[in-house]
């Protein structure tokens, strides 16, 4: 009797515990839920032949792509609202499938159905078992950005040389810092910092909440570290601002107000 | 015009419109793939056959957006060229070929029979130069390679995301028009199955330069779409000659629309709806010199029109594209007579019309296997000389088959095809005006690279 007692708590116990581990892996953006098995048909069709069968960046075209193709099994993804060394948000993976990487070969996959993109969330999460043994850290909290002013843009330039960001992205943001030919990213490949006087698509999106975003977490996989810890929001700010001038005005003081962030849920289309 | 005369015309037509069919194999572009690393199935619900994703990357100038679409970014190597051929196998049969009752004695008179060809066969090569000359002006150039003739397909330029916005996008030169459902890039391959000829149709006895929305045309065209592509317009202005070169027909223009919209249904997928027109006018006669007509002089247009509407649905797996158009040429069109010279037209002539459609199915079941299903027909609803036989024109063809792709890869494609097409034209016989049908069977290799 007591040994069925004992088989019947078991089974109580694993069917919680693997509820709470199906709880913990499914996928939802706004009011969709991901399908994986949907959603490996969709990886199949789209994207093996970049991020490979087995989700390790080692598909067919990868050895021609620059940069490489993104490791799912490493789970480490550069575009993220949760810290540095987080998992990601669904909304984060579906936000880079939607948008795209630029200067990289990973289009955007806005025209697929966001059913299809949530699908593709849930199945991408499949290759590493991070996904079912963690959960992603609340999402960065993104402060009130305060007005740009010249002395805004000032501070963010001596702060973008105190922080040692020109090591990388160069004096005037132009990519060309003294460390920027030896960087290499987690998988040990060359990488290139941004030129940010370029004027092109920020990898990760060009809000200024994007760039105040992408300084506090740092892409992971590559160099580019967070400054959560030794940035306050101000400050951070104001390196937003700067950056922005870098962007439109090559390093020129900027008038404009900066634009709005853009929503990531997903909404009709 | 005496039924026989209108009859023939109608089975010279159909050749022309097999001709048509077996020496245009529609295209993918496997120099796209290979400039960007993707798989055909990116592009291609199965090559040729464009999915939203395809369809969204040729709207943009046959650009992804993400900064390496310029041709900077390419090895200095890098030709964006491809080619599509299909050796196949193929069996084709007519029961109302006039034969001689005497094999080479012509004078033995004339008997129907039925004639049946087959083998081994190669069509005629595709090869298509395409991508874009600078970020935001892409190009395509296809010439036509058959076992005798070349031509130029397609040569044409396009200004893409005019005043940075999708909405504009400018193209001039010799193009396939935006079609409901393009007739490039259907999936079936046979003499009656691969064409739509709802894109090609004239009734029998009919005279009108413009001979369908499927043939390639010269002109100017501004396009718009959606970042999604949900939302797509083209409006077109074509030169009067059917997309012949070096100014054969008349000054006139014609002017081509279409519009479609698509939306999600949550569980089925992307539904796509669309409307087009295509509203012209042909010459009827020419100035002459000699008796003979001057090319480009064209006059004594009259007006007809082509209208319908469109849809693709998608039901999990299964796909369909369903297809309707009303067609309307003026009474001297329909009756080959020149405006000048009313009195010619028979008694109680009036300009044709008709009504015209298809399904065209698919399952697939994998990136690597479809399944292919379609039905067609066109009914006159009015035929232009009383004296024709009602039905004189009227078609129905189902076509069946699948396309399997043994290998899918960023560099190249292959598919192995099977496929049977039937097709009735009612009362064309050339001798008896009875019902003329063709059998076609295909079995064989497509491949690009």
């Amino acid at each position: 009797m007591r040994i069925k007692v004992s088989l019947a708590g078991s089974a109580v116990f694993f069917f919680l515990l693997s509820s709470l581990t199906s709880v913990a892996q499914q996928t939802r953006v706004g009011n969709l839920i991901g399908n994986a098995s949907r959603g490996k048909a969709l990886y199949q069709r789209y994207c093996i032949f970049c991020h490979g069968e087995y989700g390790d960046g080692r598909g067919e075209s990868a050895p021609y792509l620059d940069p490489k193709p993104r490791d799912f099994t490493k789970a480490a993804f550069k575009c993220r609202s949760t810290a540095s060394g987080s998992l990601p948000l669904d909304t984060d993976l579906y936000d880079t499938i939607s948008r795209g990487v630029h200067a990289s070969g990973m289009p955007s996959w806005k025209p697929l159905l966001r059913q299809e993109r949530v699908d593709l969330v849930a199945y991408i999460k499949t290759f590493s078992p991070r996904f079912r043994e963690e959960k992603p850290a609340d999402p960065l909290v993104i402060p009130p950005e305060p007005p740009t002013s010249p002395e805004s843009v000032q501070r963010g330039a001596e702060l973008f040389q105190s922080m040692n960001c020109w090591l990388c992205h160069g004096k005037e943001g132009r990519g060309n810092g003294p460390s920027a030919s030896s960087l290499t990213d987690s998988k040990g490949y060359p990488i290139t910092p941004f030129d940010l006087s370029s004027g092109a698509h920020l990898k990760c999106g060009e809000s200024d909440d994007g760039i105040f975003r992408d300084l506090m977490t740092g892409l992971d996989g590559t160099p580019m570290p967070s400054f959560a810890d030794a940035l306050k929001p101000d400050q951070t700010w104001d390196i937003v601002h700067y950056i922005h001038t870098l962007r439109t005005n090559k390093g020129q003081p900027m008038q404009t107000p900066p634009s709005p962030s853009p929503p990531s849920e997903p909404k009709a289309e | 015009m005496g039924i026989v005369s209108v009859n023939k015309m109608g089975t010279h037509l159909l050749f022309a419109m097999v001709l048509l069919t077996a020496t245009r194999p529609a295209h993918a572009i496997p120099a796209f793939a290979r400039k960007y690393g993707l798989p055909c199935s990116a592009c291609h619900e199965a090559w040729p056959m464009l999915n939203n994703f395809g369809q969204t990357f040729k709207d943009n100038g046959y650009q992804l957006g993400n900064d390496r679409d310029s041709p900077i970014y390419q090895q200095p190597a890098y030709w964006p060229i491809m080619f599509r051929v299909s050796p196949t196998w193929h069996r084709e049969s007519n029961n109302r070929v006039p034969v001689d009752k005497v094999p080479g004695n012509s004078t033995s008179g004339l008997v129907e029979s039925t004639v049946t060809a087959s083998g081994f066969d190669v069509g005629a090569i595709d090869i298509v130069t395409a991508g874009t000359l600078s970020r935001n002006i892409s190009f395509f150039v296809q010439p036509f390679i058959g076992s005798n003739s070349a031509a130029l397909e397609q040569a044409w330029v396009r200004f893409d995301n005019l005043v940075g916005s999708r909405w504009l996008n400018f193209k001039m030169g010799k193009f396939e028009l935006d079609e409901p459902i393009s007739q490039e890039r259907a999936l079936p391959l046979s003499n009656t199955g691969g064409i739509y000829y709802n894109y090609f149709f004239t009734p029998p006895g009919d005279r009108n330069f413009f001979t369908g929305i499927g043939n390639f045309q010269l002109g100017a065209e501004v396009s718009g779409h959606s970042d999604n592509d949900y939302t797509r317009y083209s409006v077109a202005v074509v030169s009067n000659n059917n997309g012949a070169t070096g100014l054969q027909a008349s000054q006139a223009y014609n002017l081509y629309t279409n519009f479609n919209q698509a939306f999600e249904v949550p569980g089925l997928g992307l539904q796509r709806i669309g409307v087009y027109s295509y509203i012209g006018r042909s010459p009827t006669f020419f100035q002459t010199s000699g008796g003979q007509p001057i090319p480009g002089t064209g006059m004594g247009d009259r007006g007809f029109y082509r209208v319908g509407a469109y849809g693709q649905w998608y039901l999990g797996k299964f796909d369909f594209e369903t297809f309707y158009e009303h067609g309307y040429d003026n009474v001297f069109l329909g009756n080959s007579v020149p405006a000048n010279q009313p009195s010619k037209l028979p008694a109680g002539a009036v300009g044709p019309s008709w009504n015209g459609g298809f399904v065209e199915g698919h399952y697939d079941y994998n990136p690597r296997l479809i399944l292919i299903g379609k039905y067609e027909l066109i009914r006159m609803s009015q035929q232009a000389n009383p004296s024709n036989r009602g039905n004189a024109g009227n078609l129905d063809t189902w076509t069946v088959g699948y396309r399997w792709y043994p290998i899918m890869n960023p560099r190249a494609g292959l598919a192995w095809v099977q496929e049977y097409s039937r097709i009735v034209n009612a009362g064309t016989a050339p001798l008896s005006g009875k019902d003329d049908i063709n059998n076609s069977f295909l079995m064989g290799f497509d491949f690009d690279f």
